[in-house]
């Protein structure tokens, strides 16, 4: 009993020196900005993702470069799509949020239903496809179009099969790149296709395999996956899931590799050439400065180059080929002029023919039901019918070795 | 017995102090020892946040209450977070009370919930919900049962390693429900689970998990009832402590693993039952989201009574909402909380130790003496 009481009372010292030393440590906080507004953000996973990575430093700067105080901020990560998702949203509502932003794609459905419920608050989606058929006014989806991006960085890695076919390094025909993807699902067929294009812009024989992984991010079988593009003889890699798996393996086999997201060259300095992104800040921007002002946020956003919405990273140029900053920023200038149109029906063929009409799914249905004539002018309209990718054409010169509907 | 054992023990031994087992504790006694160490956890808890990231802990540890219970949508979400992780406890306790290692829980709820999302996609518009809703349950206890059954016959049959074989089951379990989602996802390809219109449970009161809840208090009331006052869930512990014991007695123990496997298969079946039609409303291979995992710990710390499971299951969730509330409000990692609910944990399991043994202070005279 003694030692009972002896024990209690060290518990109560060591909690009353703790509370003392705490209190110390503790001023310099609270530089209360007062203001109303709030924005809380639902995020998939953490920093430690790639795709989320991208999306809080945007959060980040484009918060601080409008002057909101990290109290007016307020971040979930490592939210699940699933129910936790409407909680996490509705919970952000009940803290008084203005907006509430959610990354992943599968955190829609619970969006849509926070929104319903909290019609006083704005909920911006990225990546999703219901904002334009559901018509809620207080729901929004946005991307990006960055299958231009994608496109470009498809020039950078044709320039540098172009070096290695003149370096005698490989043949013409080996002109072979590999392509990690995560699932058979229009936004990833838009990107490896623009991608492909954009190589094959300027490198006539480049064919391409891919290989899905069925997971939006799954390090290990990223990893897999493009050691067995590799193992194929695949000389150049680029990726569509966003864990380090498929850049990591690159550097491993010190083959090069074109990245989505953002700059993998720290991790991967010998062989990363150079990436694309979306640059959300933009968007955020935007949609902070409609709620401040009172002005509607656009129900369905789609922005590129101009808005500084798709952005390329720093070439690496250890790596890249010779002159690839320049044969970029040329193709960029056509593609903001409209000279030139990533999907234009010219350079790519679906079973050997050319294309001068195709129904997309634009409306999202459980039936899939095909909707939408994609094809006109001479080319495919990507994302003008809805933010979201919808080009799921399976062209010539691009082998699926599996597929992940 | 004991205090021959253990001075033996100490003469041996030239420590200056031993330990002993604890014959009967009091209660009160118990859980004095349990609040020390929750409360020398907070310390360490403390010294480490201090050290780590410079926050006044005291904050910390508010902020985390805040999390689990600051509003009453939090309350009534701990409750749901709390019910489904009991539930699933309470499933794999009676597999565990009789030493079948069922580590095959996540496998078994997912089970259920395809067996309910099937039911709420293919019957959805042609039953009226009434009878949706009993037929999913049905199904998803039935598919539940089935699937804990695959390994108890084999563990009966051919003597094979549960353990091995339960959790195989459950990566069985999540490709198949890995492809059903593919299967059923909109948009075509996405990877994104449909979300299930018909035959959602209905609220109650206007609580969104009220019946959630009131289902596993429920099955709390009945296992409590079925593993101290039946038969057979004395059948359960005679098997559990010794096999030969029960054989002799007249036990057949096949026939009670079998069914003691098919009733935590069954409960596991009602867990996805309860987060397809009442939390989630779809289907993925996370819907389980490592619950049947999590639950083995709640069913052990409870030390297998279903009364401790609910206080059990309450901690780890209270802890769970607490820590992502911290890395909300102080923008941390999340592995810093999870470093602090992992030394919670540890100490709470660690007082079980002082609660089963007692440490003494060897006086060297009378060790001489011996």
């Amino acid at each position: 009993m003694k030692r009972i009481i002896s024990l209690l009372v060290v518990a109560v010292m060591l909690i009353a020196s703790v509370g003392m030393l705490s209190a110390c440590g503790d001023k310099g906080t609270n530089t209360a900005v007062d203001a109303d507004f709030k924005i809380g953000f639902i995020f998939l996973h953490d920093e430690n993702s790639t795709y989320d990575k991208n999306f809080l430093v945007a959060a980040e700067a484009a918060t601080e470069e409008l002057g909101l105080t990290p109290d007016q901020v307020i971040f979930k990560t490592n939210i699940p799509e699933g129910n936790e998702c409407y909680e996490a949203a509705a919970d952000l509502a009940d803290q008084g949020c203005d907006i509430v932003f959610a990354n992943s794609f599968g955190h829609e459905p619970y969006m849509l239903k926070a929104a319903k419920e909290f019609p006083e608050v704005e909920f911006c989606h990225a990546t999703g496809t219901t904002a334009h058929t559901e018509k809620i006014d207080n729901f929004h989806n946005a991307f990006a179009s960055i299958y231009e991006g994608r496109y470009l960085a498809g020039i950078a890695a044709g320039m540098k099969l172009n070096e290695m076919i003149e370096s005698g390094k490989i043949t013409a025909d080996q002109a072979k790149m590999g392509y990690v993807g995560a699932y058979t699902y229009a936004e990833v067929i838009s990107g490896y296709t623009s991608f492909y294009l954009g190589a094959k812009s300027v490198c006539p024989s480049v064919t391409m395999e891919v290989q899905f992984t069925g997971s939006w991010y799954d390090e290990a079988l990223e990893k897999e996956a493009a050691t067995k593009l590799l193992s194929n003889n695949c000389v150049l890699i680029s990726q569509h899931a966003d864990s380090m798996g498929a850049p990591t393996a690159c550097e491993n086999a010190g083959v090069p590799n074109v990245s989505y997201n953002g700059s993998t060259k720290s991790a991967c300095p010998n062989t990363f050439i150079v990436s694309s992104r979306i640059d959300w800040s933009p968007y955020f921007k935007h949609i902070i400065n409609a709620s401040l002002n009172d002005e509607k946020i656009a129900f369905d956003w789609c922005e590129g180059f101009e808005a500084g919405s798709v952005a390329l990273t720093e070439v690496n140029e250890a790596v890249a080929a010779k002159g690839t900053q320049e044969a970029m920023d040329a193709a960029k200038a056509k593609l903001i002029a409209g000279e030139i149109h990533v999907f234009d029906t010219d350079t790519f063929t679906v079973e050997g023919k050319k294309l001068d009409s195709y129904l997309a799914d634009v409306d999202t249905d459980e039936a899939y039901e095909k909707d939408t004539e994609a094809i006109s002018d001479g080319y495919f309209h990507e994302s003008e019918y809805r933010s979201a990718p919808y080009f799921d054409l399976q062209i010539d010169g691009i082998t699926l070795l599996n597929s992940m509907f | 017995m004991n205090k021959v054992n253990s001075l033996m023990f100490s003469a041996l031994n030239k420590n200056p102090f031993h330990i002993a087992k604890r014959g009967e504790i009091v209660w009160w006694k118990a859980w004095l020892i349990r609040i020390i160490a929750v409360l020398m956890a907070l310390v360490v808890c403390g010294i480490i946040t201090v050290a780590l990231t410079k926050l006044n802990p005291v904050k910390v540890y508010l902020t985390m209450i805040d999390g689990a219970v600051g509003t009453t949508r939090l309350v009534w979400n701990l409750l749901q977070n709390t019910a489904i992780l009991l539930c699933v406890s309470l499933a794999v306790t009676p597999a565990f009370k009789m030493r079948f290692w069922n580590i095959g829980a996540e496998g078994q709820i997912l089970i259920g919930g395809l067996a309910t999302a099937t039911c709420m996609i293919f019957l959805g518009e042609k039953l009226p919900t009434f009878v949706l809703i009993p037929v999913m349950l049905l199904m998803s206890i039935i598919t539940g049962a089935l699937w804990g059954l695959v390994p108890a016959y084999f563990k009966t049959r051919f003597n094979s390693n549960e353990t091995l074989f339960t959790l195989m089951m459950n990566y069985i379990a999540i490709q198949i429900v890995a492809y059903f989602t593919l299967e059923w996802s909109v948009p075509k390809g996405s990877g994104t689970p449909r979300t299930l219109e018909f035959g959602q449970l209905p609220m109650l009161f206007g609580q969104k998990y009220l019946v959630n809840i009131l289902f596993v208090v429920l099955i709390t009331v009945l296992m409590y009832i079925y593993l101290k006052y039946s038969k057979q869930g004395y059948e359960i512990s005679v098997v559990g402590e010794s096999e030969n014991t029960a054989k002799y007695i007249g036990i057949n123990v096949k026939k009670v693993v079998l069914r003691t496997m098919a009733i935590s298969g069954a409960i596991c079946g009602i867990a996805g039952f309860l987060l397809v039609a009442g939390t989630d409303h779809s289907l993925k291979s996370d819907t389980s989201g490592g619950r049947g995992f999590t639950a083995i710990m709640v069913s052990w710390l409870a030390k297998f009574n279903p009364i401790f499971m609910v206080l059990t299951s309450l901690l780890i969730v209270f802890l769970e909402k607490g820590a992502s509330k911290i890395s909300e409000v102080y923008r941390l990692n999340s592995s810093f909380s999870d470093i602090i609910t992992g030394i919670i944990i540890f100490f709470i399991i660690g007082s079980e130790f002082f609660i089963n043994y007692t440490i003494k202070i060897n006086k060297k005279e009378k060790e001489e003496n011996v």
